[in-house]
């Protein structure tokens, strides 16, 4: 049975907060701008104490393109309703349809170097792409991303937020105070930007798999459970239209 | 010299992305939506929280070593210089508008009203947070005090400073009115406020941020609507620099 490579969900989640993400990401430099310390615990507002002095992020690098608190915090706090939406809707979509187990969870072999070696040779030369599935770095890249970096930006985005004192104290203990969740919000954004930009370098390799999360490709070993059978004779740009895992 | 094509045309292409987010930023629907997430905070907020939810308190080793002022950090009127000087000994605190019984208290008889004593967060909209013990009387008990009518939708703060030439001001609504964490305070960390942060008065509204929290007050007013007040955006820097009312964010 021919199946999508992406699933509807996910292709749709991806647009979605890829727009997001940029908006966020932009408007959160601009942020940033306003106070360039940052701290840990509680509290801290003397650059003496600071453990970081943050860059003033120039103008095209920020929304808007010049110095604007009051707009790149409208920006900001809207946005983070598709982004956070848009997390909790994909989880429960990747546990459904079963992309987490059969793509993302890892088994203890993927934590071994072979496994990462074995990655790398898989990811590059000639033979790049000819293989099904999520390879261990793959799987561990993307499962940091979905369950350590998104989930992070969301909830010390709610911990920064004066009013989620009065409704989840506990959440801003849980970071030990506003300061080190806005630290943590600030390190989890430009996790997600390295893995940006590790993302849209290798989906440039071959714009196919761009195409592939508008059109959703083909997966045609599509028994989710299995697992991915080797294929030994296969073309490589067959192979990689069919079995390229998302790169990207 | 190959560089220049280049950046000229990285120039022209922000330019024209420039040009095209002033339009998206002005847009009347943009605007809607940014006033939707507003209101959806503040829904939001008051469901999780309930409307008396309390800010986190911390104990007095958990405060700051100081405490920063920031912002409008002083007042030029001679009189208010010359009761800063005395000790507000003829400052009065008015309780004034949709009341039915207006009141001009005395420094002496805020502090003699019963008081509340709250070791809070205070976080800025630029990001950082300082931590002071506040003591003063709770905005409720005023409110009862001078029989506030049921018409009565806000509560603006009067402040004695220009700031950028303008007269600060702020308010909030019926809810953070009562909320048993919104006092007007006048002494801070054991000591009366200082000029900087805002004596003889500024308000604490726990939960939001902090240019909600007016300084040098000496009016409380009770209105059904700021749109004739200022700008009408409810506060200097709503009006002056386009920041929400509601600052729960």
């Amino acid at each position: 049975m021919a199946k999508k490579k992406h699933a509807l969900t996910t292709r749709l989640w991806h647009w979605v907060n890829a727009v997001a993400i940029i908006v966020l990401f932009m408007t959160g430099l601009n942020i940033s701008n306003a106070h360039r310390h940052l701290y840990w615990g509680h509290y801290g507002f003397d650059a003496n104490d600071a453990w970081l002095h943050v860059i003033r992020f120039p103008g095209w690098a920020t929304i808007p393109g010049h110095y604007n608190l009051a707009l790149a915090r409208d920006w900001h706090i809207t946005m983070a309703w598709p982004f956070g939406i848009g997390v909790l809707f994909i989880w429960v979509a990747m546990l459904l349809n079963g992309h987490f187990r059969r793509d993302l969870m890892t088994a203890p072999k993927d934590w071994t170097p072979g496994a990462v070696i074995a990655s790398v040779k898989a990811h590059s030369g000639a033979n790049a792409g000819a293989h099904h599935g999520y390879n261990s770095v793959q799987k561990i890249l993307y499962g940091g991303v979905f369950g350590v970096l998104l989930p992070l930006m969301l909830i010390s985005g709610l911990a920064i937020s004066p009013g989620s004192g009065g409704y989840a104290p506990w959440l801003i203990d849980l970071f030990g105070g506003r300061q080190s969740a806005r630290s943590l919000h600030f390190i989890a954004a430009w996790g997600i930007f390295g893995f940006f930009v590790i993302h849209i370098v290798l989906a440039l390799s071959d714009w196919r798999l761009i195409l592939e999360m508008f059109t959703g490709g083909k997966r045609e070993d599509g028994a989710p459970p299995a697992p991915p059978q080797p294929e030994p004779v296969a073309e490589p740009a067959l192979a990689a239209e069919e079995g390229a895992p998302a790169h990207g | 010299m190959v560089d220049l094509p280049r950046r000229s045309l990285l120039a022209g292409m922000a330019a024209l992305g420039a040009s095209a987010c002033s339009k998206i930023n002005d847009s009347e629907t943009t605007q809607e939506v940014f006033k939707a997430a507003e209101d959806g905070h503040r829904a939001l907020h008051r469901a999780l929280a309930g409307k008396q939810g309390l800010a986190k308190e911390f104990t007095r080793d958990q405060r700051s070593p100081t405490f920063r002022g920031n912002g409008s950090v002083t007042v030029a009127d001679p009189f208010y210089q010359d009761q800063l000087a005395k000790g507000f000994p003829d400052w009065k605190l008015e309780v004034r508008g949709l009341v039915e019984t207006p009141l001009a208290l005395s420094l002496a008889e805020v502090r003699a009203l019963p008081q509340r004593t709250q070791i809070t967060r205070h976080d800025c909209v630029e990001g950082w947070s300082a931590i002071g013990e506040w003591q003063g009387v709770q905005l409720g008990h005023l409110l009862d005090a001078a029989k506030v009518k049921k018409e009565a939708k806000f509560i603006v703060f009067r402040c004695a400073d220009l700031y950028h030439g303008k007269p600060y001001y702020e308010s909030i609504d019926m809810v953070d009115a009562y909320h048993p964490q919104t006092i007007i305070a006048h002494s801070l960390n054991g000591e009366p406020l200082p000029e900087k942060n805002g004596a003889p008065y500024r308000m604490r509204i726990e939960r939001q941020l902090g240019y909600k929290q007016a300084k040098f007050v000496q009016a409380i007013e009770a209105v059904t609507s700021f749109d004739q007040i200022g700008q009408g955006g409810g506060g200097f820097w709503e009006d002056f620099a386009g920041y929400q009312w509601y600052a729960g964010v």
